[in-house]
């Protein structure tokens, strides 16, 4: 019972005294010393996963298991980084300087890795993105013709084409030409659309929030019920 | 009636109470009156969701529309199991802090249990320890529950990187080995979308995603098979779940939003007839339904 | 024909990749660019920065990593030169850990190479990283010393000129927020410029933007959408400060490649939809 009880315990009275802090003066500091504490626990709890996250790959190593090699470069680039920057090594100021210094193995790492190989992931999704609208984007019914027509006045609209297409409209039907269209595609349907999901997310929060405080929803406990 | 008192909301509620009572003056000359209205709406619509959660505890059946994503999850299970492929689980790449992430974690506990029915295989990176750690023992509650404790391994359930492309690159990198039967993403996802759902595509993975930030909602809809919108990813644990309790607190998150719904069409109408009209005294009105949503501040 | 149209809606998707990385290439390597019209949304951030007086507050939050540089940093880069031509007091911070190195780009290439006589501590402050995401804009808004009590150079706040009178939020003019997800523009908006009354303008990802028009212009008096947004920042300044030019065209640059990507898309697009007509899948397909 102690193992369900106490964290749902737990959970309503943090729960209670987060919203209450919204209400009722004098408890401006609750979020932000709450929000610190998190921090904490997920600081801490980083080890947690960095140990097992080591361990599990020297296990891959050791069995010889399919891809153990690249488990080696996992493990080397972990520690390497880990101890470079618990170290500062590199560091003009040594251990009184900042951990990212100029010059410092850690900024090198940061610099000539890390930077790099974030970028290349992100610029996948230029790649992805024209291979999903290929897909996506095909007349089957009337709804996806209408979501296939704003995706094209949008896509014109974002570049100096959309203008060039539409310069020769007289004055009065200047909100036909693609670039005006395409701002009320995005001020007035987007708005509506967008403001319809949040509005629902925003219910849907309060819905899961408040059955989490009061204990109803519990399968991230674990599913047990007491 | 004696095991009342073992109840813990019970006995949550009856400290509440004292300590309410207690304190009430004071508490009184502390509320913030600026937050009243928001006061008002939150009880409106709490007070909603806990009344037709009591009204399910105590026997009324609520309908609760069919949503093809969620009742494709078993269909998914069994597809990976019919080929003996994994089924790789993501829930999301935010903190235990993101209710999305707690709502994640809510429906690995109906999926883990269905795959431990089916005595399927459970693959679920994390991108948070927090979240491997709750994951773990969610998931082998799971299995416990289903009758299967001894298929249950935790070492399927880890810690990847907090960092947001490094975990890309893992799952996509196990999704092109392994070739995952069936790619299931319930939680807060931010660029990674995409790239996660067009790589499912690319393996021919049956997937399913839920998530509640709308601007990687149109690229989930785009790449993958169903797509769980906003709140429906809220309302999957208690479609899966069929707890009574559960089911209740959807029907008065719909009150909500009738209720919501009610205001912002009387509020178009008096703006728009205020417009029209020239009248203060609808013009008055029309301010009021404003100000009643408005969050005021110093 | 039928065979044929059939096999190009079912094209493998790497000849798409092919096809956007010379779309892509080719304008880059030919510095191909083009004219970019600013649009209201964006003027107003132009027109709010140039209209303040000199010595105004303005925060400017670098709320992005490396993965949206190449969207985000023209949009730093071109406000906080036109902050610091209007000699408006600019504190640059932000709330994402990788946004460190961010901070540390603009300062080398534009602090320090167009501003040399501008005195840090003084003119502009760098107060580096806070960890606490929406927490420090909560802590920030009724002590701002508080939340970020040293500069990324360690040195006391309250020892520096430019805090002189900062206590909270609303003793600034200006909230700029140039992000691209959690915590960004709307964590800013919600606890920081709407409770205080300080106008809050963005720059974000393409992404994002779509999110923000519902806080336009209410809560948020302008936003730079994507690379867009970016070029049409640097385009109006450039137009009436042209001693810019040569700097600040990074953006109207890239637009280029973005262009005729955006074009070889909706050439796939139209392609793939012809071959789902010609090719007889829309008779199966129809709902």
């Amino acid at each position: 019972m102690i193992r369900v009880t106490l964290p749902v315990l737990l959970t309503s009275v943090i729960g209670l005294l987060l919203v209450a802090a919204f209400f009722f003066r004098g408890m401006d500091r609750v979020n932000s010393d709450l929000s610190e504490y998190f921090n904490i626990i997920a600081a801490v709890a980083f080890i947690l996963g960095g140990g097992n996250l080591v361990r599990m790959h020297l296990d891959k190593v050791q069995r010889r298991r399919p891809g153990w090699p690249y488990s080696i470069v996992t493990v080397v680039a972990f520690l390497f980084t880990l101890i470079a920057g618990l170290f500062k090594i590199g560091n003009a100021q040594g251990w009184t300087g900042p951990v990212e210094a100029q010059g410092s193995w850690f900024n090198f790492t940061y610099d000539a890795m890390f930077n790099p190989l974030q970028a290349t992931m992100f610029s996948l999704l230029a790649f992805f993105v024209a291979s999903a609208s290929y897909r996506a984007f095909r007349a089957r019914n009337v709804e996806a013709t209408l979501l296939l027509g704003a995706a094209l006045i949008i896509l014109l609209g974002r570049t100096f084409v959309g203008g060039l297409l539409t310069s020769w409209l007289p004055e009065r039907l200047a909100f036909l030409s693609i670039p005006n269209l395409s701002n009320w595609i995005m001020s007035t349907v987007n708005l509506a659309g967008a403001r319809a999901i949040i509005i629902g997310i925003g219910l849907g929060v309060i819905s899961t929030s408040l059955k989490i405080i009061l204990g109803i929803e519990r399968s991230y406990l674990g599913g047990r019920e007491s | 009636m004696r095991h009342i008192w073992k109840n813990p909301r019970v006995l949550l509620a009856l400290v509440a109470a004292i300590i309410l009572l207690v304190f009430l003056p004071r508490v009184v000359a502390h509320f913030d009156t600026r937050h009243t209205n928001l006061f008002a709406v939150l009880l409106i619509v709490g007070g909603a969701i806990l009344f037709y959660t009591f009204r399910a505890q105590q026997g009324v059946k609520y309908f609760v529309r069919k949503i093809p994503g969620i009742a494709a999850i078993e269909e998914a299970v069994g597809r990976a199991t019919e080929m003996g492929r994994p089924v790789l689980y993501v829930a999301g790449t935010q903190d235990l802090d993101n209710v999305q992430t707690v709502a994640g974690i809510t429906i690995l506990s109906s999926v883990a249990k269905r795959v431990a029915e089916y005595d399927a295989h459970l693959e679920m990176p994390t991108s948070r320890s927090l979240v491997m750690t709750t994951a773990r023992e969610t998931a082998k509650e799971s299995y416990l529950a289903a009758g299967r404790p001894d298929a249950y391994n935790e070492e399927h359930i880890y810690y990847v990187t907090d960092e947001q492309f490094g975990f890309v690159a893992y799952v996509n990198g196990y999704m092109v080995r392994q070739r995952p039967a069936t790619c299931i993403y319930m939680g807060a996802f931010f660029a990674e979308s995409l790239i996660f759902a067009e790589t499912g595509h690319s393996i021919g993975a049956i997937q399913i995603a839920g998530t509640a930030q709308p601007q990687q909602l149109p690229f989930f809809v785009a790449a993958c098979d169903y797509t769980l919108i906003g709140e429906e990813l809220f309302a999957t644990s208690a479609y899966l779940s069929q707890d009574p309790k559960l089911i209740g607190s959807l029907r008065g998150q719909d009150f909500g939003k009738a209720f919501v719904m009610l205001f912002i069409l009387l509020g178009s109408i008096l703006s728009t007839l205020a417009l029209l009209f020239k009248s203060g005294a609808l013009t008055v009105l029309a301010h009021w339904v404003q100000a009643f949503f408005t969050i005021k501040s110093s | 024909m039928s065979a044929f149209m059939d096999r190009v809606g079912r094209m493998d998707r790497r000849w798409i990749y092919l096809a956007i990385a010379l779309a892509v290439i080719i304008p880059l390597i030919a510095r191909l660019s083009f004219p970019v019209i600013t649009t209201p949304i964006v003027q107003n951030i132009f027109d709010k920065i140039d209209g303040m007086p000199e010595g105004s507050r303005m925060i400017l939050s670098a709320d992005f990593g490396p993965s949206t540089v190449p969207e985000n940093m023209p949009m730093l880069q071109a406000v906080l030169r036109h902050a610091l031509q209007k000699k408006l007091k600019v504190y640059l911070l932000t709330l994402w850990a990788t946004g460190i190195p961010q901070l540390d780009a603009v300062e080398q290439n534009v602090l320090a190479k167009d501003f040399p006589d501008r005195l840090a501590g003084q003119d502009w402050v760098n107060l580096g990283y806070k960890a606490g995401n929406q927490g420090v804009i909560n802590a920030a808004f009724s002590d701002f010393p508080g939340a970020f009590p040293v500069d990324s150079k360690g040195r006391d706040v309250r020892t520096l000129p430019i805090m002189e009178g900062v206590k909270r939020i609303a003793d600034f003019n200006l909230i700029i927020c140039i992000g691209s997800g959690f915590p960004g523009t709307k964590e800013w908006i919600q606890f920081g410029g709407d409770p205080s009354h300080v106008p809050v303008a963005c720059g974000v990802t393409a992404v994002e933007a779509p999110l923000l028009y519902p806080y336009y212009p209410r809560q948020l008096l302008g936003l730079m959408g994507g690379l867009q947004g970016a070029a049409e920042y640097e385009a109006v300044l450039v137009k009436h400060y042209p001693e810019y030019e040569a700097r600040s065209q990074e953006a109207i640059q890239r637009m280029g490649p973005q262009t005729v990507a955006h074009l070889v898309i909706i050439a796939f697009i139209v392609l793939g939809n012809l071959a789902f007509f010609a090719g007889g899948e829309w008779r199966g397909k129809r709902a």
